[in-house]
């Protein structure tokens, strides 16, 4: 596939590989924020090319794993509702409410629906116009721009039996309420690169000479990931804390504006509780006012809904890079795909999924 | 798509139904009660599609006759949706199977049986386009279908049809094959592209257009199987990688032998429509589901010949050797990633969702 295999390219990766452990002097800890690099550096093996003492951690980039507790069972409420046909992305289905999933509320014989574009949804509205047709709006700066554009469709088509349940989140709060904990060991970053598409980069150079930290925007093929490890490590062996952009064939410093606008068009910041982590200040987009009327959680009933999250979950301690999966111990006992105790471990973006599908050798050779 | 029957080509705008049914264009329920409309379901369509002196005597079982040696006997029920997909349907899909699992044991498949549910309300004319290409496919293994049985359920209890098909067939003296007997050393070859079938299934599912379109690659593996027993007699393991992919049969072969398995990424044969689908979709090929492929264990100073034979039998052009079994059974199935990286490649946990980005 083009554009994809030159990133998959074994020789370029044990060039980078061979670079990375030419350079790297000290045990530099280095977090991936995005999900997605998370999954493909544990699918490829990236890990056991790495120098040793050389250590990355997963970050919150995963929008299934960080949707709040209270979020889900709020949508399952709304799902169980005979009028509703719930519609989300699909890896939201098999997040654990306090109780129960979203696949539960459709066996069960509620009116849940698998999308691939929240437009989509938008179409369910107008074939049918008896039902009320709820939107699950999540994720970060990635998704917003296109769940902003159905909303602003729908308010076009004048549809009244559609609504958003939002829960945005986004990134660079949640970066920062990491950076500013004592706990961390985190000495570099690598940004999310399609987060970076849309929003650009300028929102990183302030974090970066706040925290002193190097923060590379990074891709998220192998070979994308060890280039941005390389030039993390460059940095923090120059004694540099600058943001770079590894992923230039798609991120610009200013990013996508028109998405941009769109986005604040429809959302405003808010403060949101992150699942496992808590409230961050300013870390979410909720609907405007404006649009107040295509809010679910205005729609429904639901905002009596307040949920606590199981004790033995430590996925906040994983979300922030604290605790490596492998070291919860409900991790592949009672904690797997199938009966997930928490969201990383259900999303195929989720850090205990990705390690418990590729990388159970791995830490066992660790132990 | 060459040396496919013509029917995979256009399964629904090639046929004609041999009779509609005079007036009915919809199966009801009148059609599964047993009288008159259920023997005119059967005689119009069942009997005249899979005409042979079985079937004919309309009796209450098929009386074959004795067979030579161990037999193999299997079945399988296929409900898949929709029932008329690019490259097959469901019918294509029921005969095959169930051939395909005689075939892994070693067998050749000789007699089928199909038992159909359909649902009040099928078209008329759907049901002839899947009883047809059961019909062909059937021609294609070199199988009879020499019993079956009909019913009809209520409209909203089912998914159109349900089929379910059984088979017998016979092993040849002198073979064993066996997902227990994967030996440290075996070279494993795959006969062709993996994932084709689940993604064009779910392409249609979901409405998902591609620039190509993707085929399912349903076929009979036995004329496949045939020359690759007559190329070596050390072939240890086969089997076809149907629901759960290549990772999960895979994953099935190490444990029931108790041995590791090395695969490597970039031997694994894969279309670039189906490695571009995969990539928008978030699924891992590996899990996806395959109907005309074939997995098998062969001992190393034979694999090379067994390829060839493969890559001679037009169901098997595309064969590959993509790794071997190894002793270390306590890591089950293992890739080296097209970087050189290594990973579990695990059995699928729950099904495979769309992600989210």
């Amino acid at each position: 596939m083009r554009f994809l295999d030159e990133y998959r390219d074994a020789k370029l990766a044990a060039h980078y590989a061979g670079k990375i452990r030419s350079i790297a002097t000290k045990p530099w800890t280095i977090m991936e924020i995005c999900g997605g690099q998370t999954h493909s550096i544990v699918k490829y093996g990236i890990e056991s090319l790495l120098p040793e003492g050389l250590t990355l951690v997963h970050g919150p980039g995963c929008p299934v794993c960080v949707t709040p507790l209270e979020m889900i069972d709020r949508a399952i409420a709304i799902a169980e509702r005979p009028e509703v046909i719930f519609t989300s992305f699909g890896d939201m289905l098999r997040v654990p409410g306090s109780k129960k999933d979203l696949l539960t509320v459709k066996a069960n014989g509620g009116s849940v629906q698998i999308v691939y574009s929240p437009l989509d949804a938008v179409r369910l509205a107008r074939e049918f116009p008896e039902k009320e047709v709820v939107f699950f709006a999540v994720g970060f700066e990635t998704t917003a721009p296109a769940n902003a554009m159905a909303i602003v469709e729908a308010r076009r088509l004048r549809l009244n039996n559609f609504s958003v349940l939002c829960s945005h989140v986004i990134v660079p709060p949640a970066v920062e309420a990491i950076l500013s904990s004592p706990e961390h060991s985190i000495r570099g970053l690598l940004a999310a690169g399609h987060v970076c598409t849309v929003m650009g980069y300028h929102e990183y150079i302030p974090i970066a000479s706040r925290y002193r930290i190097p923060i590379v925007v990074t891709g998220f093929e192998p070979v994308d990931i060890l280039q941005g490890i390389f030039m993390t490590v460059k940095q923090l062996e120059e004694e540099r804390a600058e943001v770079e952009n590894q992923y230039s064939r798609a991120v610009r410093q200013e990013g996508n504006i028109p998405a941009q606008e769109l986005m604040r068009e429809v959302f405003e910041i808010t403060d949101r509780t992150w699942r496992g982590i808590g409230e961050i200040p300013r870390s979410g987009l909720r609907l405007r006012e404006s649009f107040s009327d295509l809010d679910a959680e205005r729609r429904f009933p639901v905002a009596d809904i307040h949920s606590q999250e199981p004790a033995e979950c430590v996925a906040g301690m994983v979300l922030r890079g604290i605790k490596r999966p492998y070291e919860c111990p409900a991790f592949a006992v009672r904690c797997t795909p199938e009966h997930p105790l928490g969201a990383p471990m259900v999303s195929s973006e989720g850090s205990c999924a990705a390690y418990f599908q590729y990388g159970r050798v791995r830490h066992e050779e660790h132990a | 798509m060459k040396n496919m029957p013509d029917h995979r080509k256009n399964a629904v705008l090639d046929f004609s139904c041999p009779t509609p049914l005079s007036s009915y264009e919809r199966i009801l329920l009148a059609h599964g009660s047993g009288g008159t409309m259920t023997h005119r379901l059967i005689r119009d369509i069942f009997l005249k599609a899979f005409r042979n002196d079985h079937l004919a005597l309309q009796h209450d079982g098929a009386v074959v006759g004795a067979l030579a040696g161990r037999l193999a006997f299997s079945t399988d029920s296929y409900v898949v949706h929709p029932i008329i997909f690019p490259g097959g349907t469901i019918g294509d899909l029921a005969v095959n199977g169930t051939v395909n699992d005689l075939a892994m044991c070693g067998a050749r498949p000789l007699y089928l049986s199909a038992s159909f549910i359909i649902e009040e309300g099928l078209e008329v004319s759907e049901l002839c386009a899947v009883v047809d290409s059961m019909r062909t496919a059937a021609a294609a293994a070199g199988v009879t279908i020499v019993t079956g049985d009909t019913k009809v359920v209520d409209r909203g209890k089912g998914d159109k049809i349900f089929i379910t098909t059984s088979g017998i067939g016979v092993i040849p003296e002198g073979i064993t094959i066996d997902p227990r007997s994967a030996r440290v050393g075996d070279k494993i070859l795959v006969s062709g592209t993996i994932a084709d079938h689940g993604i064009a299934v779910m392409s249609v599912r979901e409405g998902l257009e591609f620039e190509t379109a993707i085929r399912s690659d349903t076929v009979p593996l036995n004329g496949l199987v045939e020359e690759i027993l007559k190329a070596s007699s050390d072939v240890h393991v086969m089997r076809d990688p149907t629901r759960g992919g290549l990772a999960t049969t895979l994953n099935e072969i190490a444990e029931q032998s108790n041995v590791g398995i090395l695969i490597r990424q970039n031997a694994i044969p894969l279309d670039p429509a189906v490695s571009s689908a995969c990539e928008i979709l978030g699924f891992d090929p590996l899990y996806v589901a395959n109907e005309g492929k074939l997995v098998a264990f062969v001992a190393p100073h034979d694999a090379d010949h067994v390829l060839d034979a493969m890559k001679r039998h037009p169901f098997g052009k595309n064969a590959s050797i993509i790794g071997e079994v190894t002793a270390e059974s306590d890591q089950g199935v293992v890739m080296e990633s097209s970087v050189g990286g290594r990973r579990i490649v695990g059995m699928l946990s729950g099904e495979q969702l769309p992600r989210i980005c």
